[in-house]
């Protein structure tokens, strides 16, 4: 019952927000080595647009890749020199655009509105100065030049694999068990419960890392998606992942008695949030900000990050030890809850 | 020490009491048979003995272990055949059979001789999946892996409904040896004609005891006065004898009619003449020796 009206409004709420494809509070960085009055202009124009959050100055282009790189930014504006100057005497005038390509929904998005805003001052200029004049803004990607939307998806598809490989079959094959009556018999034994757990859930565990493996080789082999950071530290990382995974899979048998409702629970708060929410579609930067919150709850989207920066932008560990302490506290709690919650009688 | 002691339980589901202040105790070494219709909560009183759930009321023990608190204990001691078919489909008869001496610590080599008559039909089919077995054959898989470890006291929640009554008689054999081995057995079943077949039985109905004695005890004591009716129009036979002057109860049993009579001067030959004369045929009335199912019928009104 509760998934027949629950299902429907939980979808309508998860699709109609995050479905929205406008960002917001973007992070700005501006190399404005001209500093004259069309790029202050430019400037202003772009702080006034309410999707843009507080501009930030850097003054070499070391800077402006640091601020990138540590995620302080998500686009950077450089300005050509002698901007004002160019743009009067040639007509035309160069701007950079630096974005982050391995999310190319975000990417279009923000170059969208960069050059929305440059157009837009374009014809004011040309309008107060009566000549034909163009800002060419040159789009770069970093990591991904060729905005190939591999480079989001694969880590999106890893998620929600090992999420549902592991979460759903755990899940499935310890009700199987109460539904088949098996589990009497097996509670009726000496064995602990701890031990039916483990037993349950080491299978898929190997299961998922033959999984990793092969996803991994197709996403690099055929996919063409860069393996540019540490293979070691990523599949540690998938392992880990794929342990939060297993406790959840424990959590939701502990809680439903039917293999149906195992599914559907799984399918519930498993495949759809982690669809919609953990940034694999849309990007989280352009949720509401209650989604935004709903969204760190759910492990599949710190594990994507962790993926992205390992594998894509081939970041260390450094980069993803926050993401990492999260996961991992993640399956210590869940895994001490479900172990908890294991009934080892009937009711 | 009695090898199971019950003192009060009580469980509910809900608002349904499923037992109510149930007592009982059963020997070591005893066939104590649980005899009643379906819901009337025999397997919950089975769940509550064999550790699965926990008594609202009362206590009971097992090997003097109380079920509650002891519960680790009793699992190790007990063996437990549920009512529905439980083993792994998709395994082998020899890989369940396995599986299950390998979960109490123990190999189907060292206790083979306590399964070794049970299991020997199911040999030639060991390679087999379990779920592909007929319904004899899968009980005698189960009661095989629930014996693998040596129980001193076995459960056995309806071991033969819907087994056919050939497989049913060979279960009760397989059961009496049992008993001779030592082992504790409790078992229980909705078919009353295998209740003479138990040391002591108790007659359950909605959660209660009516009576637990010996089978032969709860014949003895019947009073009534009980005949075999048989026409060749059985519905309308039950229907005119429920409403018929001096007789007291009247259900069908297969395919006779059993009546208790009130009515010391009524002879079966002249209930014999009445329903002919009402228009029946091929009548036959005659006095029968009671059954565990008339006491039941008895006592459960």
């Amino acid at each position: 019952m509760l998934i027949l009206f629950g299902m429907p409004i939980v979808q309508i709420i998860l699709f109609g927000f995050a479905v929205t494809t406008e960002v917001q509070n973007i992070r700005l960085a501006v190399l404005d080595p001209s500093n004259d009055q069309a790029t202050t202009e430019i400037i202003r124009e772009l702080q006034a647009n309410t999707y843009f959050g507080p501009v930030m100055y850097v003054h070499t282009t070391e800077e402006a890749n640091k601020a990138f790189l540590k995620n302080k930014a998500d686009i950077v504006l450089t300005f050509e020199e002698n901007f004002q100057e160019n743009l009067l005497h040639t007509g035309t005038a160069s701007i950079q655009l630096l974005v982050d390509g391995t999310d190319p929904n975000m990417c279009k998005i923000l170059v969208g509105y960069v050059s929305n805003i440059l157009t837009t001052y374009q014809q004011k200029f040309s309008v107060s100065d009566r000549t034909k004049t163009q800002i060419i803004p040159h789009v770069k990607m970093l990591y991904n030049p060729q905005t190939k939307s591999a480079y989001n998806f694969v880590p999106g598809v890893m998620g929600l694999i090992f999420m549902l490989i592991c979460a759903m079959m755990t899940s499935i094959s310890i009700v199987r068990e109460k539904e088949t009556g098996t589990m009497e018999v097996l509670l009726v034994s000496p064995i602990k419960p701890l031990y039916i757990v483990f037993a349950k859930m080491v299978p898929y565990f190997v299961l998922s890392c033959v999984n990793l493996t092969t996803i991994l080789l197709l996403s690099v082999y055929v996919l063409g998606v860069p393996m540019s950071g540490n293979l070691g530290l990523l599949v540690a990382i998938s392992m880990l992942f794929i342990l939060v995974a297993l406790a959840i899979g424990l959590l939701i048998s502990t809680i439903v008695d039917t293999q149906v409702a195992a599914m559907l629970v799984s399918g519930m708060i498993l495949m759809l949030p982690v669809i919609l929410l953990s940034g694999m579609i849309y990007t989280i930067e352009s949720m509401p900000v209650l989604l935004q919150y709903a969204s760190h709850m759910i492990p599949a989207k710190w594990y994507i990050v962790c993926v992205k920066k390992v594998m894509i932008e081939g970041l260390g560990f450094s980069a993803v030890f926050h993401e990492v302490i999260i996961l991992f506290s993640m399956a210590v709690a869940l895994l001490t809850v479900s172990i908890k919650l294991f009934k080892d009688r009937l009711q | 020490m009695a090898a199971i002691s019950v003192n009060k339980i009580s469980k509910s589901y809900r608002n349904i009491r499923a037992l109510q202040e149930i007592s009982f105790e059963v020997k070591p070494g005893e066939l104590f048979g649980i005899i009643g219709p379906d819901g009337a909560g025999k397997t919950t009183l089975f769940r509550i003995l064999t550790t699965l759930m926990v008594p609202e009321e009362g206590t009971a023990t097992v090997n003097g272990l109380d079920v509650v608190t002891d519960y680790k204990e009793i699992r190790k001691q007990v063996g437990y055949m549920p009512g529905r078919f439980s083993l792994y489909q998709d395994m082998t008869v020899e890989e369940n059979l396995s599986f299950f001496a390998t979960l109490f610590g123990t190999t189907v080599r060292e206790n083979y001789d306590l399964v070794k008559d049970i299991y020997q039909p199911l040999e030639k089919f060991k390679t087999r999946r379990a779920g592909k077995l007929s319904g004899g054959m899968k009980q005698k898989l189960a009661l095989s892996c629930a014996l693998i470890h040596k129980p001193s006291v076995l459960f056995l929640d309806e071991p033969t409904t819907g087994v056919d009554p050939v497989s049913r008689k060979d279960f009760w054999e397989m059961l009496r040896r049992l008993k001779k081995q030592g082992i504790t057995i409790v078992v229980s079943t909705p078919y009353m004609d295998e209740a003479v077949l138990c040391d002591r039985i108790g007659l359950i109905r909605e959660g209660e005891f009516m009576r637990i004695a010996t089978p032969q005890e709860i014949i003895g004591s019947y009073q009534e006065i009980l005949w075999a009716v048989r026409s060749s129009k059985m519905s309308a036979l039950l229907a005119e004898l429920r409403t018929f002057e001096g007789i007291k109860s009247c259900f069908s049993f297969g395919d006779t009619l059993h009546i208790t009579v009130s009515n010391e001067q009524l002879l079966p030959a002249t209930l014999k003449s009445i329903l002919e004369n009402n228009g029946h045929t091929d009548v036959d009335v005659y006095p029968i020796q009671a059954t565990i199912e008339d006491c039941y019928m008895l006592l459960a009104k």
